[in-house]
């Protein structure tokens, strides 16, 4: 990762290249040397990478009905008696393959955790910016809808917009819908805590001498507001927005688990626990085992990389 | 005091007065309240008298003033599902909710308290280490995955505990407990353990975080050096210190895991609120929406004023952040 730099290198120096300034960086270093960050790193990648190259890897695609056969249906994983090449972790009862439909699933879960991280951010950023340097009326008004926010718990804001939403939606544009509601809903309760992060640093940015002089040559708000004080407070929110992109994928996975999430027809890992879940006293416990351990794979290395940036950016522990 | 006492208050009043207007919102607005509560055969007549009684035709304000004032004398109206008052439906699924929640909270406190101890004190042992890779894990484990992985494990392999319902309850008055009988405290325990992992994880870490601080204090160095039991130290001196925190994040959390209690509640087939809503969005039971958000977020605000004002009474520096705060 490389951050942005402050502003005006000094420009006689030649600069290094940005691999090499990525080499010789402390967080670069502290990342060699976190053997957890490696192989979370490591872990994440190959999860990410397995589930977007999953078209061309796995053995069917589990959304094209046609290729469903349903004798092959209800096979246990390859290594019990019954099982059977290529289902490496068995098949579920419409004979889809459950390898399959595991990367197809975490393909959804990663863009709608990613996607709703990156929604939550923009928004917060941009209101905590102009909460922050222009104070007043405005700021109050977005604090006070934040604080509303934050009173009532995550779960039940994303449960309620994703409800409301396919209530008030015809049937035919929910499951169209089905993903950029999930962004949205996750989205809404989590912009907050960026907005709170980055207004308390523009609040004292704004009264900075530098502030105040590119007011004086009239440098435009945003201006100020983007090339200057931003780059002040990214490394908290840096930290914030990846544990944040666990939790994201952990409330995607609980809405569609609890069926106001992803439909059947295009599951995300959620959805697919949930399909399992019906399963679970009758023998076929792999259909709803391997999305599960998946999940909190994904979630497990996006929270071990964030704890590690926590403690790596904390000038405090270092 | 007074003045922060007030100063909190009427915070707390305007963040529930906006909630409430959220809850008005989606009870009014999403979905027309005549044509959810008639049955096909009325005649146009008839929903334009109901629309009139229910004051659907008033203005905007005098509706919404209208819902608070109910939902202060706790009427929430009726439901649109099964026809009955919203409050005896909430009334009679609370108890459930609320024995799940409690257990769970004991659970957090019994198992992270010993927990974040022991990972601050044998700092880099091998079981301090294991907890706290169990504590990562416990994070990042959604609790409807703990709750079916406990199912499989305990109710489909093993058949030790129930998987499913309540057991046999209890009314004591209009409570009733699944406390007292053997088969109510069976149906218990894999619920509880399951919507208490996240919790456990929170409290021992924090456990952690202020016990590493704590042990460098003075007072420590000095009750070693007046040869009280290191053990002693610790668990006694050290400990106590670090309990307030711990007090006011599970005070904190209870409103997080009454709502997160939803989730466990729908894996379980447990007969508390959180069933109750999962089942009233299945059927866009606004009513019960609304009802339900409201009273979760109302035990949150005030349990949050709570921790606020005890900490303010505690600690007077908080008392006023505009005239001697800012910076």
């Amino acid at each position: 990762m490389d951050k942005p730099l402050p502003l005006n290198p000094t420009p006689a120096l030649q600069r290094p290249s940005r691999l090499t300034r990525l080499r010789e960086s402390d967080l670069w270093f502290s990342f060699c040397a976190h053997p957890s960050a490696i192989f979370a790193a490591a872990l994440l990648a190959l999860v990410a990478l397995t589930a977007f190259l999953a078209p061309w890897i796995t053995p069917q695609n589990p959304y094209d009905l046609a290729a469903l056969e349903l004798w092959n249906s209800e096979i246990p994983p390859i290594w019990e008696a019954d099982g059977q090449w290529p289902y490496l972790l068995g098949t579920d009862t419409q004979g889809r393959d459950i390898l399959s439909a595991v990367l197809y699933g975490s393909r959804i879960s990663l863009i709608i955790g990613f996607a709703s991280v990156m929604l939550a951010l923009a928004v917060g950023l941009a209101l905590g910016l102009v909460a922050g340097y222009f104070g007043g009326w405005i700021d109050n008004v977005i604090m006070r809808v934040g604080d509303v926010l934050l009173s009532m718990p995550f779960i039940l804001i994303a449960i309620l917009i994703t409800a409301i939403a396919s209530a008030s939606l015809p049937t035919g544009l929910k499951d169209v819908l089905a993903a950029p509601i999930l962004i949205f809903a996750i989205a809404v309760p989590s912009w907050v805590q960026y907005a709170r992060t980055v207004r308390a640093s523009a609040m004292v940015e704004a009264k900075k001498e530098y502030v105040q002089a590119a007011k004086l040559i009239r440098v435009k708000a945003w201006r100020v507001m983007l090339h200057h004080i931003l780059p002040n407070c990214l490394t908290p929110i840096l930290v914030a927005a990846t544990l944040n992109f666990g939790l994201a994928i952990l409330s995607e996975a609980t809405l569609s688990f609890l069926g106001v999430g992803m439909p059947p027809d295009q599951p995300s890992l959620g959805t697919l626990i949930r399909i399992g879940n019906q399963y679970l006293f009758s023998g076929l416990w792999w259909i709803v085992v391997f999305p599960s351990i998946q999940l909190c794979l994904i979630v497990l290395s996006v929270n071990m990389i964030g704890d590690w940036l926590r403690d790596a950016l904390n000038p405090k522990l270092r | 005091m007074i003045a922060f006492l007030i100063k909190r208050t009427a915070n707390a009043a305007f963040v529930m007065l906006a909630v409430a207007l959220l809850a008005f919102v989606i009870f009014r607005f999403f979905g027309d309240p005549v044509e959810m509560m008639v049955n096909e055969q009325a005649t146009l007549q008839d929903r334009i008298e109901l629309r009139e009684r229910l004051g659907l035709n008033d203005g905007f304000v005098t509706q919404y003033t209208r819902f608070v004032t109910n939902a202060v004398q706790g009427d929430f109206g009726i439901s649109y599902r099964n026809q009955q008052d919203v409050m005896v439906l909430i009334k009679e699924r609370f108890p459930a909710t609320f024995e799940l929640v409690l257990v769970a909270t004991v659970i957090s406190l019994v198992v992270g308290i010993p927990a974040g101890v022991i990972t601050a004190v044998y700092r880099d042992s091998g079981l301090a280490n294991t907890l706290q890779l169990g504590s990562i894990i416990g994070v990042s484990l959604p609790s409807f995955v703990v709750g079916i992985l406990l199912i499989l494990a305990f109710s489909v392999s093993l058949g030790w505990l129930p998987a499913f319902g309540r057991g046999e309850t209890v009314d004591i008055g209009w409570w009733s407990t699944g406390l007292l009988t053997p088969s109510g405290r069976a149906a218990l325990v894999l619920p509880a353990i399951s919507l208490s992992t996240f919790q456990v994880t929170l409290v021992m870490r924090l456990v952690r975080a202020e016990m590493l601080e704590t042990l460098r204090a003075d007072y420590i160095k000095f009750a070693r050096a007046r040869g009280v039991p290191t053990r002693r130290v610790q668990w006694r001196h050290a400990l106590r210190n670090c309990l307030m925190p711990v007090i006011t994040l599970t005070g904190m959390q209870i409103g997080n895991l009454i709502a997160f209690a939803l989730v466990t509640e729908t894996v379980f087939q447990w007969p508390g609120m959180g069933m109750l809503f999962i089942q009233a969005v299945t059927f866009v039971d606004l009513p019960v929406m609304a009802a339900y958000l409201l009273i979760v977020s109302l035990i949150f605000v005030v349990l949050n004023t709570l921790v606020d004002i005890t900490y303010a009474w505690v600690d007077p520096r908080l008392r006023d952040d505009s005239a001697r705060g800012n910076g």
